[in-house]
């Protein structure tokens, strides 16, 4: 029997997974039949998920830790038990300021360079009394905390030398065309929609902060998860098979065009197909580049949900909203996600398995062969630019080395 | 009382203000424009504020809330943890509501259940407007194939009429369809 899941997403790249999952039948296969719901904030997303509007969401990862911990509103237990992507955002700032800290006709920038020049221009603009401002698409999104890991490691401290505010993605382009803000971090097609316009200009990828940065999550509500068990293991069958659809070339104009309609995204398709090839035009009138693993959906087990994950969702958390380490938090956040639900429903199957739940995140320099349960699994280079490693053993020593 | 009515669509937003124009001591005021609306509100000083559901805005806006007021005023999403029924009624409805924190429920709730009674209302108008609409681009659509039927058959109005309704009547179709079917014939053979 055909059972029936409302999920809800906002119209970005990253919500593709469930979208393929629908439009190339792979749910239906599994004998499920999707709903999507669009909503343009990620507040009502959440509320229809919270609510019962919908039975699981596209949603931010620290957004559904937020919402575990109960910041901002009464706590309601999520769980993610499949990651539906990692990266795939961008720092683009306004030109002007773009070209000051990465030189006439750049490229993607070297974080560690621009940090360093962004710090100059920052520190006298903190001191002129009109600081920098940032827009993120959320305070509890990886784009905030990505932001902010790169800002403090290069010495400019978010909420006293720049101010970071929640600007909604699709009104990026004009916040700073506008000069509302002086950059923007948010995920794609919403920097390139900048750059057509000529608002803004391409200077990171958040890869290049966190090679491999958690972004998107499948959550859900804990009690759904028990009710829909078994719906929600063969849901993710369906978006593991449609992760590697997304992923192959031979499918990424089809995909786009999929995307670009009205019912998704409402975009441009080759802006879309663009961020699916992992290409950026970094400024108007300029050079297209190609930056290898700017999204990532699939390989290395990527949307495993690994614990070590969401336990560093949690530090930044602490670090940012300025709170203190809670060992009853640190191990609630770490339950949201669950590598217990994605085993289950990937036994049996092609999809290899990690062996374990958690991995010290930023160790891997190079190609690494892991333990697997099933299949094998490299892990390519997961680095923090700043060399930084996040031990989920020593929760409290990262914090302490934290700038 | 002060309550701020955020709503995109200017017609809903004077919908909400008629209907909440009925409480005793509430001052409203309304805010269609997304521009500056941190600036209002800081102006504004809502103990309420009322938003429809889709609005863009509402992440930026509860940021605000979360952040630059939390030390003056608290505002909390909804009236509080024991009222799941009319948050539920009011997400059914379209409607998301702040509210400072302090306020009795017993002030809130009638606020409250008015605006998802003029959300719901708004819906209902929208979707007998859409019918409405529907049925104007029929009748334009009956009218359409009569002009070409009178035209290109000589025949006077009420003959063209009778011919499309018999021909809806022999084959079981609408009127409306063999209206259609008569203006897209035309457009294939090369009129206008």
């Amino acid at each position: 029997m055909t059972v029936e899941l409302t999920i809800g997403f906002l119209p970005l790249v990253d919500a593709c997974l469930p979208i393929l999952a629908r439009e190339h039948g792979f749910a239906e296969e599994e004998g499920l039949s999707l709903r999507l719901v669009k909503d343009m904030s990620w507040a009502t997303v959440l509320d229809r998920l919270l609510y019962g509007h919908s039975d699981a969401a596209h949603l931010i990862a620290p957004l559904a830790i937020a919402t575990t911990l109960g910041r901002g509103r009464p706590a309601q237990p999520l769980v993610a038990p499949f990651v539906l992507g990692l990266n795939g955002n961008a720092i683009t700032l306004a030109p002007g300021l773009a070209r000051e800290v990465c030189g006439e006709g750049h490229g993607l920038g070297d974080p560690r360079k621009v940090g360093e020049a962004l710090r100059t221009i920052a520190l006298a603009r903190a001191n002129a009394g009109k600081p920098l401002t940032f827009g993120v698409v959320h305070r509890y999104s990886s784009h905030n905390y990505m932001l902010r890991y790169w800002l403090a490691a290069c010495g400019i401290r978010p909420d006293q030398d720049v101010e970071i505010r929640t600007v909604a993605p699709p009104f990026c382009a004009e916040a700073l065309e506008l000069g509302e803000v002086d950059g923007i971090c948010v995920g794609e097609p919403w920097n390139s929609v900048a750059v057509e316009k000529g608002a803004g200009e391409i200077v990171l990828s958040t890869s290049q902060i966190w090679r491999r940065g958690v972004e998107k999550v499948l959550a859900m509500r804990e009690p759904v998860l028990e009710e829909k068990r078994e719906a929600v293991l063969r849901l993710i069958r369906a978006l593991c098979r449609a992760a590697a659809h997304f992923v192959d070339p031979v499918n990424w104009e089809t995909n786009a065009a999929i995307l670009a309609r009205s019912e998704y995204l409402d975009g441009a398709p080759e802006l879309i197909r663009r961020a699916i090839a992992d290409q950026l035009l970094i400024a108007r009138g300029g050079a297209m580049i190609h930056y290898p693993d700017f999204m990532f959906q699939y390989r290395e087990a990527a949307n495993f949900p690994w614990v070590s994950q969401a336990e560093w969702l949690y530090t930044q958390m602490v670090r940012w909203d300025g709170l203190d380490y809670a060992r009853e938090d640190a191990g609630k956040a770490a339950r949201v996600f669950r590598p217990d639900i994605y085993r289950a429903a990937l036994l049996g199957t092609g999809e290899p398995l990690p062996g374990a739940s958690s991995k010290v995140e930023g160790s891997l320099a190079g190609p690494t062969v892991v333990g697997t349960q099933q299949g094998l699994i490299t892990l390519e280079s997961n680095a923090f630019f700043d060399g930084l490693v996040f031990d989920p053993q020593d929760v409290q020593g990262y914090l302490a080395q934290l700038p | 009382m002060r309550i701020a009515i955020v709503d995109e669509s200017a017609a809903r937003a004077s919908i909400m203000e008629e209907g909440l124009s009925t409480l005793e001591d509430c001052e409203l005021i309304v805010i269609t424009e997304r521009r500056g609306m941190l600036a209002r509100m800081a102006a504004i000083d809502p103990d309420i504020v009322l938003m429809n559901l889709g609005n863009p805005s509402r992440d930026m806006l509860e940021e605000y809330f979360a952040v630059s007021r939390a030390l003056a005023r608290p505002i909390a999403m909804f009236v509080d943890e024991a009222d799941d029924e009319s948050i539920v009624a009011s997400v059914e409805a379209g409607v998301s509501s702040y509210v400072v924190d302090g306020l009795s429920a017993g002030r809130i709730r009638p606020i409250l259940d008015l605006a998802i009674t003029r959300f719901n209302a708004f819906a209902r108008l929208q979707n007998d407007l859409a019918e409405a609409r529907g049925k104007l681009a029929e009748r334009e659509l009956v009218d359409k194939a009569k002009r070409i039927l009178m035209e290109s058959k000589g025949l006077p109005e009420p003959k063209a009429y009778a011919e499309l309704r018999k021909a809806a009547m022999d084959q079981g179709k609408r009127i409306v369809n063999i209206a259609e079917a008569v203006v897209t014939a035309h457009q294939l053979m090369g009129g206008a």
